[in-house]
Protein backbone atom coordinates (compact mmCIF):
# COMPACT_ATOMS: atom_id res chain seq x y z
CA UNK A 1 0.00 0.00 0.00
CA UNK A 2 3.04 2.27 -0.18
CA UNK A 3 2.56 5.54 1.65
CA UNK A 4 -0.84 4.44 2.87
CA UNK A 5 0.95 1.92 5.05
CA UNK A 6 1.74 4.77 7.38
CA UNK A 7 -1.96 5.40 7.80
CA UNK A 8 -2.69 4.56 11.43
CA UNK A 9 -6.41 4.11 11.53
CA UNK A 10 -8.34 1.29 13.12
CA UNK A 11 -10.93 1.18 10.40
CA UNK A 12 -8.38 0.99 7.63
CA UNK A 13 -6.50 -1.78 9.42
CA UNK A 14 -9.78 -3.66 9.87
CA UNK A 15 -10.75 -3.18 6.24
CA UNK A 16 -7.59 -4.99 5.18
CA UNK A 17 -7.32 -7.64 7.88
CA UNK A 18 -10.48 -7.78 9.99
CA UNK A 19 -10.82 -9.43 13.39
CA UNK A 20 -13.61 -11.56 11.92
CA UNK A 21 -14.07 -14.68 9.82
CA UNK A 22 -14.28 -13.87 6.13
CA UNK A 23 -15.81 -15.39 3.04
CA UNK A 24 -13.48 -14.79 0.10
CA UNK A 25 -14.78 -15.30 -3.41
CA UNK A 26 -12.32 -15.24 -6.27
CA UNK A 27 -12.56 -13.94 -9.82
CA UNK A 28 -14.53 -17.07 -10.75
CA UNK A 29 -17.64 -15.94 -8.86
CA UNK A 30 -18.12 -12.22 -9.50
CA UNK A 31 -20.93 -10.16 -7.99
CA UNK A 32 -23.11 -8.43 -10.59
CA UNK A 33 -24.13 -5.08 -9.19
CA UNK A 34 -27.12 -2.84 -9.94
CA UNK A 35 -24.81 -0.25 -11.52
CA UNK A 36 -23.73 -2.82 -14.09
CA UNK A 37 -20.35 -3.22 -12.48
CA UNK A 38 -18.96 -6.69 -11.88
CA UNK A 39 -17.07 -7.02 -8.61
CA UNK A 40 -14.36 -9.60 -8.01
CA UNK A 41 -12.70 -10.67 -5.87
CA UNK A 42 -15.19 -10.25 -3.08
CA UNK A 43 -14.67 -10.53 0.66
CA UNK A 44 -17.44 -10.60 3.25
CA UNK A 45 -16.41 -10.26 6.89
CA UNK A 46 -18.93 -11.52 9.41
CA UNK A 47 -19.48 -12.52 13.01
CA UNK A 48 -21.58 -15.43 14.24
CA UNK A 49 -22.95 -16.20 17.70
CA UNK A 50 -24.52 -19.43 18.92
CA UNK A 51 -24.73 -22.65 16.92
CA UNK A 52 -26.58 -23.68 13.79
CA UNK A 53 -28.97 -26.52 14.64
CA UNK A 54 -29.07 -29.83 12.73
CA UNK A 55 -32.12 -28.76 10.72
CA UNK A 56 -30.35 -25.47 9.88
CA UNK A 57 -33.58 -23.72 10.77
CA UNK A 58 -32.41 -21.35 13.52
CA UNK A 59 -30.24 -18.85 11.62
CA UNK A 60 -31.01 -15.22 12.38
CA UNK A 61 -29.40 -12.62 10.12
CA UNK A 62 -28.79 -9.18 11.61
CA UNK A 63 -28.29 -6.35 9.10
CA UNK A 64 -26.40 -3.36 10.40
CA UNK A 65 -27.15 0.32 9.91
CA UNK A 66 -25.20 3.05 8.10
CA UNK A 67 -22.24 3.25 10.46
CA UNK A 68 -22.65 -0.14 12.12
CA UNK A 69 -20.63 -3.25 11.45
CA UNK A 70 -20.56 -6.98 12.09
CA UNK A 71 -19.62 -6.64 15.77
CA UNK A 72 -23.22 -6.74 16.96
CA UNK A 73 -22.64 -8.79 20.10
CA UNK A 74 -18.95 -8.63 21.03
CA UNK A 75 -16.44 -6.00 22.08
CA UNK A 76 -15.50 -3.82 19.15
CA UNK A 77 -11.92 -4.52 17.97
CA UNK A 78 -11.21 -0.82 17.36
CA UNK A 79 -13.16 1.03 20.04
CA UNK A 80 -13.27 -1.68 22.71
CA UNK A 81 -16.92 -0.81 23.28
CA UNK A 82 -19.70 -3.43 23.73
CA UNK A 83 -21.49 -4.80 20.68
CA UNK A 84 -23.85 -2.27 19.11
CA UNK A 85 -27.01 -4.30 19.70
CA UNK A 86 -26.37 -5.99 23.01
CA UNK A 87 -29.92 -5.19 24.12
CA UNK A 88 -31.03 -7.66 21.43
CA UNK A 89 -28.23 -10.19 20.93
CA UNK A 90 -26.93 -12.54 23.60
CA UNK A 91 -27.96 -15.36 25.94
CA UNK A 92 -31.51 -14.75 27.15
CA UNK A 93 -31.90 -11.69 24.94
CA UNK A 94 -34.60 -11.53 22.24
CA UNK A 95 -32.09 -12.84 19.67
CA UNK A 96 -31.13 -15.54 22.12
CA UNK A 97 -27.74 -16.92 21.18
CA UNK A 98 -28.52 -20.06 23.21
CA UNK A 99 -31.33 -20.79 20.72
CA UNK A 100 -30.45 -19.01 17.52
CA UNK A 101 -27.45 -18.93 15.23
CA UNK A 102 -26.98 -15.18 14.85
CA UNK A 103 -25.07 -14.01 11.77
CA UNK A 104 -24.00 -10.41 11.24
CA UNK A 105 -21.99 -9.53 8.12
CA UNK A 106 -20.27 -6.24 7.38
CA UNK A 107 -22.12 -4.81 4.37
CA UNK A 108 -20.64 -4.59 0.90
CA UNK A 109 -18.95 -1.20 0.66
CA UNK A 110 -18.29 -1.16 4.41
CA UNK A 111 -14.92 -0.68 6.06
CA UNK A 112 -14.64 -3.48 8.60
CA UNK A 113 -13.41 -6.22 6.32
CA UNK A 114 -16.01 -6.61 3.58
CA UNK A 115 -14.96 -5.36 0.17
CA UNK A 116 -15.32 -1.59 -0.04
CA UNK A 117 -13.62 1.56 -1.25
CA UNK A 118 -10.65 1.01 1.10
CA UNK A 119 -10.02 -2.46 -0.35
CA UNK A 120 -7.31 -3.01 -2.91
CA UNK A 121 -8.42 -2.70 -6.53
CA UNK A 122 -6.84 -5.71 -8.25
CA UNK A 123 -6.47 -3.71 -11.46
CA UNK A 124 -4.31 -1.01 -9.90
CA UNK A 125 -2.93 -2.56 -6.75
CA UNK A 126 -4.08 0.55 -4.88
CA UNK A 127 -7.17 1.14 -2.74
CA UNK A 128 -10.29 1.58 -4.91
CA UNK A 129 -11.26 4.99 -3.58
CA UNK A 130 -13.92 6.41 -5.86
CA UNK A 131 -13.21 3.72 -8.46
CA UNK A 132 -15.24 1.41 -6.27
CA UNK A 133 -18.64 0.84 -7.94
CA UNK A 134 -21.69 2.47 -6.39
CA UNK A 135 -23.33 0.01 -4.02
CA UNK A 136 -27.08 -0.40 -3.61
CA UNK A 137 -29.06 -2.00 -0.80
CA UNK A 138 -29.90 -4.82 -3.24
CA UNK A 139 -26.17 -5.33 -3.89
CA UNK A 140 -25.55 -5.63 -0.15
CA UNK A 141 -28.31 -8.22 0.12
CA UNK A 142 -26.99 -10.21 -2.87
CA UNK A 143 -23.61 -10.37 -1.18
CA UNK A 144 -25.23 -11.49 2.07
CA UNK A 145 -27.10 -14.24 0.20
CA UNK A 146 -23.73 -15.54 -1.03
CA UNK A 147 -22.61 -15.75 2.59
CA UNK A 148 -25.80 -17.56 3.60
CA UNK A 149 -25.22 -20.02 0.71
CA UNK A 150 -21.66 -20.51 1.93
CA UNK A 151 -22.93 -21.29 5.44
CA UNK A 152 -25.20 -23.96 3.94
CA UNK A 153 -28.45 -22.30 4.97
CA UNK A 154 -31.44 -22.45 2.62
CA UNK A 155 -33.92 -20.51 4.72
CA UNK A 156 -33.15 -17.99 7.41
CA UNK A 157 -35.34 -18.07 10.48
CA UNK A 158 -35.39 -14.29 10.60
CA UNK A 159 -33.75 -11.24 9.07
CA UNK A 160 -33.69 -8.24 11.40
CA UNK A 161 -32.32 -4.73 11.29
CA UNK A 162 -32.97 -1.06 11.93
CA UNK A 163 -32.62 1.98 9.68
CA UNK A 164 -30.36 0.97 6.75
CA UNK A 165 -30.47 -2.51 8.28
CA UNK A 166 -34.25 -2.38 7.96
CA UNK A 167 -33.91 -1.47 4.30
CA UNK A 168 -31.86 -4.64 3.84
CA UNK A 169 -34.56 -6.63 5.66
CA UNK A 170 -37.20 -5.31 3.24
CA UNK A 171 -34.92 -6.02 0.28
CA UNK A 172 -34.39 -9.58 1.54
CA UNK A 173 -38.15 -10.08 1.78
CA UNK A 174 -38.66 -8.77 -1.74
CA UNK A 175 -35.73 -10.50 -3.45
CA UNK A 176 -35.66 -13.82 -1.60
CA UNK A 177 -39.21 -14.32 -0.25
CA UNK A 178 -38.66 -18.07 0.15
CA UNK A 179 -35.43 -17.67 2.09
CA UNK A 180 -36.72 -15.98 5.23
CA UNK A 181 -39.37 -17.25 7.63
CA UNK A 182 -39.71 -13.98 9.53
CA UNK A 183 -38.69 -10.37 8.97
CA UNK A 184 -38.18 -7.60 11.51
CA UNK A 185 -37.72 -4.22 9.81
CA UNK A 186 -37.28 -1.49 12.41
CA UNK A 187 -37.33 2.32 12.14
CA UNK A 188 -36.98 2.13 8.39
CA UNK A 189 -38.64 2.91 5.06
CA UNK A 190 -39.03 1.48 1.60
CA UNK A 191 -37.46 4.61 0.20
CA UNK A 192 -35.26 7.39 1.42
CA UNK A 193 -37.11 10.68 1.74
CA UNK A 194 -36.03 13.91 0.11
CA UNK A 195 -35.14 15.30 3.54
CA UNK A 196 -32.98 12.29 4.31
CA UNK A 197 -31.18 12.53 0.98
CA UNK A 198 -30.60 16.20 1.79
CA UNK A 199 -28.99 15.40 5.14
CA UNK A 200 -26.79 12.79 3.50
CA UNK A 201 -25.69 15.25 0.86
CA UNK A 202 -24.61 17.68 3.58
CA UNK A 203 -22.51 14.90 5.10
CA UNK A 204 -20.93 13.94 1.80
CA UNK A 205 -20.12 17.53 0.94
CA UNK A 206 -18.46 17.92 4.34
CA UNK A 207 -16.24 14.92 3.61
CA UNK A 208 -15.41 16.05 0.09
CA UNK A 209 -14.73 19.65 1.18
CA UNK A 210 -11.93 18.42 3.46
CA UNK A 211 -8.66 19.24 1.62
CA UNK A 212 -7.23 15.98 2.91
CA UNK A 213 -9.89 14.01 1.08
CA UNK A 214 -7.85 14.41 -2.14
CA UNK A 215 -10.61 13.38 -4.52
CA UNK A 216 -11.04 10.17 -2.55
CA UNK A 217 -7.35 9.24 -2.93
CA UNK A 218 -6.35 9.98 0.67
CA UNK A 219 -5.23 6.40 1.31
CA UNK A 220 -2.82 6.56 -1.61
CA UNK A 221 -1.65 10.06 -0.76
CA UNK A 222 -1.33 9.33 2.96
CA UNK A 223 -3.67 12.02 4.26
CA UNK A 224 -6.59 11.76 6.68
CA UNK A 225 -9.81 13.64 5.87
CA UNK A 226 -11.02 13.33 9.44
CA UNK A 227 -12.37 16.87 9.86
CA UNK A 228 -14.90 16.52 7.08
CA UNK A 229 -16.05 13.12 8.25
CA UNK A 230 -16.36 14.38 11.83
CA UNK A 231 -18.60 17.25 10.68
CA UNK A 232 -20.68 14.79 8.65
CA UNK A 233 -21.07 12.63 11.73
CA UNK A 234 -22.00 15.59 13.92
CA UNK A 235 -24.74 16.70 11.56
CA UNK A 236 -26.04 13.17 11.12
CA UNK A 237 -25.99 12.49 14.84
CA UNK A 238 -28.50 15.28 15.43
CA UNK A 239 -30.93 13.51 13.11
CA UNK A 240 -30.70 10.33 15.18
CA UNK A 241 -31.95 12.09 18.31
CA UNK A 242 -35.12 13.94 19.16
CA UNK A 243 -35.30 17.53 20.28
CA UNK A 244 -36.78 16.34 23.57
CA UNK A 245 -33.94 13.89 24.16
CA UNK A 246 -31.29 16.48 23.35
CA UNK A 247 -32.90 19.02 25.65
CA UNK A 248 -33.31 16.55 28.48
CA UNK A 249 -29.71 15.45 28.25
CA UNK A 250 -27.96 18.77 27.67
CA UNK A 251 -30.41 21.62 27.88
CA UNK A 252 -28.36 24.83 27.64
CA UNK A 253 -25.86 23.52 30.17
CA UNK A 254 -22.30 24.77 29.90
CA UNK A 255 -19.37 22.40 29.53
CA UNK A 256 -16.87 22.49 32.44
CA UNK A 257 -17.26 26.23 32.91
CA UNK A 258 -19.50 28.52 34.86
CA UNK A 259 -19.96 31.24 32.27
CA UNK A 260 -19.86 31.85 28.55
CA UNK A 261 -16.34 32.43 27.24
CA UNK A 262 -17.32 34.83 24.44
CA UNK A 263 -15.49 32.63 21.98
CA UNK A 264 -16.19 29.71 19.66
CA UNK A 265 -15.03 27.13 22.15
CA UNK A 266 -17.44 24.34 22.94
CA UNK A 267 -19.17 26.32 25.68
CA UNK A 268 -22.29 24.20 25.60
CA UNK A 269 -22.41 20.58 26.59
CA UNK A 270 -24.24 19.72 23.41
CA UNK A 271 -21.37 21.12 21.35
CA UNK A 272 -18.83 19.19 23.32
CA UNK A 273 -20.92 16.04 22.94
CA UNK A 274 -21.20 16.40 19.18
CA UNK A 275 -17.48 17.11 18.79
CA UNK A 276 -16.80 13.98 20.81
CA UNK A 277 -19.14 11.95 18.58
CA UNK A 278 -17.29 13.24 15.53
CA UNK A 279 -13.86 12.49 17.00
CA UNK A 280 -14.55 8.91 18.03
CA UNK A 281 -16.33 8.16 14.76
CA UNK A 282 -13.39 8.99 12.51
CA UNK A 283 -11.23 6.54 14.44
CA UNK A 284 -13.35 3.63 13.29
CA UNK A 285 -14.83 4.66 9.97
CA UNK A 286 -13.52 5.18 6.47
CA UNK A 287 -14.62 8.49 4.87
CA UNK A 288 -15.15 7.00 1.41
CA UNK A 289 -17.17 4.19 2.91
CA UNK A 290 -19.39 6.85 4.46
CA UNK A 291 -20.01 8.29 0.99
CA UNK A 292 -20.93 4.88 -0.41
CA UNK A 293 -23.20 3.90 2.51
CA UNK A 294 -25.16 7.14 2.40
CA UNK A 295 -25.52 6.81 -1.38
CA UNK A 296 -26.87 3.28 -1.05
CA UNK A 297 -29.59 4.54 1.28
CA UNK A 298 -30.40 7.48 -0.99
CA UNK A 299 -30.86 5.20 -3.99
CA UNK A 300 -33.14 2.82 -2.12
CA UNK A 301 -36.68 2.85 -3.52
CA UNK A 302 -38.17 -0.59 -3.36
CA UNK A 303 -41.42 0.28 -5.13
CA UNK A 304 -39.54 1.68 -8.14
CA UNK A 305 -37.95 -1.75 -8.63
CA UNK A 306 -41.40 -3.35 -8.72
CA UNK A 307 -43.27 -1.30 -11.29
CA UNK A 308 -44.00 1.53 -8.87
CA UNK A 309 -46.11 -0.68 -6.63
CA UNK A 310 -44.82 -1.57 -3.21
CA UNK A 311 -47.51 -4.24 -2.90
CA UNK A 312 -45.93 -6.06 -5.86
CA UNK A 313 -42.64 -6.23 -3.97
CA UNK A 314 -44.31 -8.31 -1.27
CA UNK A 315 -46.95 -10.09 -3.34
CA UNK A 316 -47.85 -13.55 -2.02
CA UNK A 317 -45.09 -13.33 0.58
CA UNK A 318 -45.38 -16.06 3.20
CA UNK A 319 -42.88 -14.38 5.49
CA UNK A 320 -44.28 -13.15 8.79
CA UNK A 321 -43.38 -9.52 9.36
CA UNK A 322 -43.17 -7.36 12.45
CA UNK A 323 -42.72 -3.68 11.59
CA UNK A 324 -41.63 -1.33 14.38
CA UNK A 325 -41.44 2.45 14.52
CA UNK A 326 -40.79 4.98 17.27
CA UNK A 327 -42.98 7.99 18.05
CA UNK A 328 -40.11 10.50 18.24
CA UNK A 329 -38.20 9.23 15.17
CA UNK A 330 -38.38 12.08 12.67
CA UNK A 331 -35.74 10.59 10.36
CA UNK A 332 -37.82 7.48 9.63
CA UNK A 333 -41.21 8.55 10.95
CA UNK A 334 -44.09 6.21 11.67
CA UNK A 335 -45.80 7.08 8.39
CA UNK A 336 -42.92 5.37 6.56
CA UNK A 337 -43.55 2.21 8.56
CA UNK A 338 -47.27 2.46 7.91
CA UNK A 339 -46.54 2.56 4.19
CA UNK A 340 -44.68 -0.73 4.58
CA UNK A 341 -47.60 -2.18 6.52
CA UNK A 342 -50.11 -1.01 3.91
CA UNK A 343 -48.11 -2.64 1.14
CA UNK A 344 -47.76 -5.88 3.06
CA UNK A 345 -51.47 -5.94 3.79
CA UNK A 346 -52.29 -5.22 0.17
CA UNK A 347 -50.06 -8.12 -0.79
CA UNK A 348 -51.85 -10.33 1.72
CA UNK A 349 -48.76 -10.84 3.87
CA UNK A 350 -48.83 -11.64 7.56
CA UNK A 351 -47.81 -8.44 9.29
CA UNK A 352 -47.74 -6.99 12.77
CA UNK A 353 -46.98 -3.35 13.45
CA UNK A 354 -46.11 -1.51 16.65
CA UNK A 355 -45.32 2.14 17.19
CA UNK A 356 -43.22 2.34 20.34
CA UNK A 357 -43.80 5.38 22.54
CA UNK A 358 -40.41 6.93 23.31
CA UNK A 359 -38.74 10.34 23.14
CA UNK A 360 -35.32 8.94 22.20
CA UNK A 361 -35.61 9.48 18.45
CA UNK A 362 -34.32 7.31 15.63
CA UNK A 363 -31.55 5.84 17.78
CA UNK A 364 -34.18 4.27 20.07
CA UNK A 365 -33.76 1.00 18.19
CA UNK A 366 -30.20 0.74 19.49
CA UNK A 367 -31.13 1.58 23.07
CA UNK A 368 -32.67 -0.31 25.94
CA UNK A 369 -36.31 0.65 25.40
CA UNK A 370 -38.28 -1.97 27.37
CA UNK A 371 -41.47 -1.89 25.26
CA UNK A 372 -39.39 -2.38 22.13
CA UNK A 373 -37.41 -5.26 23.61
CA UNK A 374 -40.68 -6.88 24.78
CA UNK A 375 -42.29 -6.56 21.36
CA UNK A 376 -39.26 -8.07 19.68
CA UNK A 377 -39.06 -10.91 22.16
CA UNK A 378 -42.75 -11.72 21.73
CA UNK A 379 -42.51 -11.72 17.96
CA UNK A 380 -39.33 -13.80 17.82
CA UNK A 381 -40.56 -16.34 20.38
CA UNK A 382 -43.90 -16.80 18.61
CA UNK A 383 -42.16 -17.14 15.24
CA UNK A 384 -39.71 -19.67 16.71
CA UNK A 385 -42.65 -21.75 17.98
CA UNK A 386 -44.19 -21.64 14.51
CA UNK A 387 -40.86 -22.63 12.98
CA UNK A 388 -40.44 -25.50 15.46
CA UNK A 389 -37.25 -24.12 17.03
CA UNK A 390 -36.68 -25.42 20.56
CA UNK B 1 -70.92 -25.05 23.53
CA UNK B 2 -67.86 -27.04 22.64
CA UNK B 3 -65.85 -23.82 22.38
CA UNK B 4 -66.83 -22.74 25.86
CA UNK B 5 -65.59 -25.94 27.42
CA UNK B 6 -62.14 -25.92 25.87
CA UNK B 7 -61.08 -22.37 26.67
CA UNK B 8 -60.68 -20.99 30.13
CA UNK B 9 -62.70 -17.78 30.56
CA UNK B 10 -63.94 -16.64 27.14
CA UNK B 11 -66.24 -13.66 27.08
CA UNK B 12 -69.67 -14.95 26.19
CA UNK B 13 -70.21 -12.38 23.47
CA UNK B 14 -66.89 -13.40 21.86
CA UNK B 15 -68.10 -16.99 21.75
CA UNK B 16 -71.28 -15.84 20.03
CA UNK B 17 -69.15 -13.99 17.49
CA UNK B 18 -66.86 -16.98 17.00
CA UNK B 19 -69.82 -19.21 16.22
CA UNK B 20 -70.61 -17.08 13.19
CA UNK B 21 -67.19 -17.65 11.58
CA UNK B 22 -66.74 -20.54 9.15
CA UNK B 23 -63.66 -22.70 9.82
CA UNK B 24 -60.57 -22.04 7.71
CA UNK B 25 -61.64 -18.55 6.67
CA UNK B 26 -59.69 -15.28 6.57
CA UNK B 27 -60.63 -12.97 9.43
CA UNK B 28 -59.80 -9.36 10.33
CA UNK B 29 -60.65 -8.44 13.91
CA UNK B 30 -60.87 -4.67 14.27
CA UNK B 31 -60.17 -3.56 17.82
CA UNK B 32 -58.88 -6.98 18.78
CA UNK B 33 -57.67 -6.03 22.28
CA UNK B 34 -55.31 -8.62 23.69
CA UNK B 35 -56.22 -11.05 20.92
CA UNK B 36 -58.60 -13.28 22.90
CA UNK B 37 -61.09 -13.67 20.06
CA UNK B 38 -58.42 -14.01 17.38
CA UNK B 39 -56.65 -16.72 19.31
CA UNK B 40 -59.96 -18.50 19.85
CA UNK B 41 -60.60 -18.37 16.12
CA UNK B 42 -57.09 -19.43 15.15
CA UNK B 43 -56.96 -22.34 17.57
CA UNK B 44 -60.54 -23.57 17.37
CA UNK B 45 -61.57 -22.64 13.85
CA UNK B 46 -58.23 -22.68 12.07
CA UNK B 47 -58.73 -19.23 10.60
CA UNK B 48 -56.06 -17.02 9.03
CA UNK B 49 -56.51 -14.22 11.54
CA UNK B 50 -55.33 -10.60 11.50
CA UNK B 51 -56.07 -7.78 13.88
CA UNK B 52 -56.04 -4.03 14.39
CA UNK B 53 -55.61 -2.68 17.90
CA UNK B 54 -55.08 0.83 19.24
CA UNK B 55 -53.17 0.13 22.47
CA UNK B 56 -49.48 -0.73 22.44
CA UNK B 57 -50.01 -3.19 25.28
CA UNK B 58 -52.76 -4.93 23.33
CA UNK B 59 -50.59 -5.19 20.23
CA UNK B 60 -47.65 -6.52 22.25
CA UNK B 61 -49.90 -9.15 23.87
CA UNK B 62 -51.14 -10.21 20.44
CA UNK B 63 -47.68 -10.33 18.85
CA UNK B 64 -46.43 -12.45 21.76
CA UNK B 65 -49.28 -14.87 21.02
CA UNK B 66 -48.03 -15.16 17.45
CA UNK B 67 -50.95 -13.17 16.07
CA UNK B 68 -50.52 -10.68 13.23
CA UNK B 69 -51.79 -7.41 14.59
CA UNK B 70 -51.12 -3.84 13.57
CA UNK B 71 -51.36 -0.81 15.77
CA UNK B 72 -54.10 1.44 14.47
CA UNK B 73 -57.80 2.17 14.59
CA UNK B 74 -60.90 1.55 12.55
CA UNK B 75 -61.36 5.15 11.46
CA UNK B 76 -57.84 5.64 10.12
CA UNK B 77 -56.66 2.28 8.91
CA UNK B 78 -59.48 0.32 7.27
CA UNK B 79 -59.19 2.52 4.20
CA UNK B 80 -55.81 0.94 3.45
CA UNK B 81 -57.11 -2.59 3.04
CA UNK B 82 -57.94 -3.87 -0.43
CA UNK B 83 -61.41 -5.05 -1.44
CA UNK B 84 -62.43 -8.58 -0.45
CA UNK B 85 -59.19 -9.20 1.43
CA UNK B 86 -61.03 -11.17 4.12
CA UNK B 87 -63.97 -13.52 4.49
CA UNK B 88 -65.02 -11.83 7.73
CA UNK B 89 -64.31 -8.45 9.24
CA UNK B 90 -65.23 -8.33 12.92
CA UNK B 91 -65.95 -5.24 14.99
CA UNK B 92 -66.81 -6.18 18.54
CA UNK B 93 -68.29 -3.53 20.84
CA UNK B 94 -66.35 -0.79 19.07
CA UNK B 95 -68.61 0.80 16.43
CA UNK B 96 -70.01 3.27 18.96
CA UNK B 97 -66.45 4.48 19.71
CA UNK B 98 -65.56 5.30 16.10
CA UNK B 99 -65.66 8.81 14.70
CA UNK B 100 -67.49 7.75 11.54
CA UNK B 101 -69.49 4.58 12.20
CA UNK B 102 -71.15 4.58 8.81
CA UNK B 103 -67.83 4.89 6.94
CA UNK B 104 -66.33 2.20 9.13
CA UNK B 105 -69.22 -0.16 8.42
CA UNK B 106 -68.95 0.50 4.68
CA UNK B 107 -65.22 -0.28 4.73
CA UNK B 108 -65.91 -3.49 6.63
CA UNK B 109 -68.42 -4.58 4.00
CA UNK B 110 -65.94 -3.66 1.25
CA UNK B 111 -62.95 -5.44 2.78
CA UNK B 112 -64.80 -8.55 3.89
CA UNK B 113 -67.32 -10.84 2.27
CA UNK B 114 -69.14 -10.72 5.61
CA UNK B 115 -69.08 -8.27 8.48
CA UNK B 116 -69.76 -9.23 12.07
CA UNK B 117 -70.70 -6.32 14.29
CA UNK B 118 -71.68 -6.34 17.94
CA UNK B 119 -73.07 -3.16 19.47
CA UNK B 120 -74.23 -2.20 22.95
CA UNK B 121 -77.93 -1.32 22.82
CA UNK B 122 -78.71 2.24 23.86
CA UNK B 123 -82.39 1.34 23.60
CA UNK B 124 -82.27 -1.05 26.54
CA UNK B 125 -84.98 -0.29 29.09
CA UNK B 126 -82.48 0.58 31.84
CA UNK B 127 -80.94 3.23 29.60
CA UNK B 128 -84.33 4.53 28.62
CA UNK B 129 -85.54 4.78 32.20
CA UNK B 130 -82.44 6.64 33.36
CA UNK B 131 -82.97 9.30 30.76
CA UNK B 132 -86.76 9.34 31.06
CA UNK B 133 -87.10 9.28 34.83
CA UNK B 134 -83.85 10.76 36.15
CA UNK B 135 -83.15 13.07 33.24
CA UNK B 136 -79.49 12.04 33.33
CA UNK B 137 -77.23 10.40 30.78
CA UNK B 138 -77.23 6.71 31.60
CA UNK B 139 -74.45 4.96 33.45
CA UNK B 140 -75.00 1.22 33.63
CA UNK B 141 -72.86 -1.83 34.28
CA UNK B 142 -72.06 -2.28 30.60
CA UNK B 143 -71.98 1.46 29.81
CA UNK B 144 -69.93 2.46 32.80
CA UNK B 145 -68.55 5.84 31.67
CA UNK B 146 -69.93 9.26 32.47
CA UNK B 147 -70.94 11.37 29.50
CA UNK B 148 -67.85 13.58 29.72
CA UNK B 149 -65.24 10.83 29.70
CA UNK B 150 -66.87 8.13 27.60
CA UNK B 151 -65.00 6.80 24.57
CA UNK B 152 -68.43 5.89 23.20
CA UNK B 153 -69.29 8.90 21.09
CA UNK B 154 -71.80 7.38 18.67
CA UNK B 155 -74.31 5.31 20.57
CA UNK B 156 -77.06 3.54 18.74
CA UNK B 157 -79.95 1.25 19.50
CA UNK B 158 -80.58 -2.12 17.90
CA UNK B 159 -83.22 -0.45 15.74
CA UNK B 160 -80.77 2.28 14.73
CA UNK B 161 -78.17 -0.25 13.63
CA UNK B 162 -80.71 -2.18 11.57
CA UNK B 163 -81.64 1.09 9.88
CA UNK B 164 -77.96 1.91 9.17
CA UNK B 165 -77.45 -1.53 7.66
CA UNK B 166 -80.34 -0.78 5.29
CA UNK B 167 -78.91 2.63 4.41
CA UNK B 168 -75.51 1.23 3.41
CA UNK B 169 -77.13 -1.50 1.33
CA UNK B 170 -76.26 -4.38 3.63
CA UNK B 171 -78.29 -7.51 4.17
CA UNK B 172 -78.46 -8.88 7.72
CA UNK B 173 -77.96 -12.63 7.44
CA UNK B 174 -78.11 -13.41 11.13
CA UNK B 175 -78.72 -11.42 14.26
CA UNK B 176 -79.08 -12.05 17.95
CA UNK B 177 -79.82 -9.87 20.95
CA UNK B 178 -78.16 -10.90 24.19
CA UNK B 179 -79.33 -10.37 27.75
CA UNK B 180 -76.89 -9.10 30.42
CA UNK B 181 -75.67 -12.69 30.96
CA UNK B 182 -74.87 -13.04 27.27
CA UNK B 183 -77.79 -15.40 26.61
CA UNK B 184 -79.63 -14.87 23.33
CA UNK B 185 -83.14 -13.50 23.58
CA UNK B 186 -85.88 -15.51 21.92
CA UNK B 187 -85.32 -14.98 18.20
CA UNK B 188 -89.01 -14.99 17.40
CA UNK B 189 -89.64 -11.95 19.58
CA UNK B 190 -90.32 -8.82 17.57
CA UNK B 191 -87.40 -6.43 17.08
CA UNK B 192 -88.99 -3.80 19.35
CA UNK B 193 -88.76 -6.32 22.17
CA UNK B 194 -85.05 -6.92 21.39
CA UNK B 195 -84.57 -3.18 21.36
CA UNK B 196 -86.10 -2.95 24.83
CA UNK B 197 -84.61 -6.04 26.48
CA UNK B 198 -81.34 -6.73 24.66
CA UNK B 199 -78.22 -5.39 26.31
CA UNK B 200 -76.25 -5.90 23.14
CA UNK B 201 -76.80 -7.34 19.69
CA UNK B 202 -74.66 -9.20 17.19
CA UNK B 203 -75.15 -8.96 13.45
CA UNK B 204 -73.77 -10.93 10.55
CA UNK B 205 -74.12 -8.89 7.38
CA UNK B 206 -72.98 -8.69 3.80
CA UNK B 207 -73.39 -6.09 1.14
CA UNK B 208 -75.53 -6.86 -1.88
CA UNK B 209 -73.30 -6.66 -4.95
Amino acid sequence: MGEAGAFVNGAIAQSVSPDSPTLRLGPGSPLRMDSGAVLAPLTIAYQTYGALNAAKSNALLVCHALTGDQHVGNLHPVTGRPGWWETMVGPGRPFDTDRFFVICPNVLGGCMGSTGPASINPETGEPYGLDFPIVTIADMVRAQALLIDHLGIDMLFCVAGGSMGGMQVLQWAATYPDRLFAALPIATATRHSSQNIAFHEVGRQAVMADPDWRGGRYLVEGTRPTKGLAVARMAAHITYLSETALHRRFGRNLQDRSARTFSFDADFQVESYLRHQGTIFVERFDPNSYLYMTRAMDYFDLAADYGGSLANAFKDSRTRFCVVSFTSDWLFPTRDSRAIVRALNAGGASVSFVEIETDRGHDAFLLDVPDFVDTTRGFIDAAARARGIA
Amino acid sequence: MSLARTLAPPRVDLLRVAELVAPGSRVLDVGCGDGELLRLLVEQRNVDGRGIELSQQGVNDCVAKGLSVIQGDADADLVDYPNDAFDYVILSQTLQATRQPRVVLEHMLRIGGRAIVSVPNFGHWRVRTQIALLGRMPVTESLSHSWYDTPNIHFCTIADFIALAGEVGATIDKSAALDPQGRPLNPIWPKWAWNLLGEQAIFLLHRRR
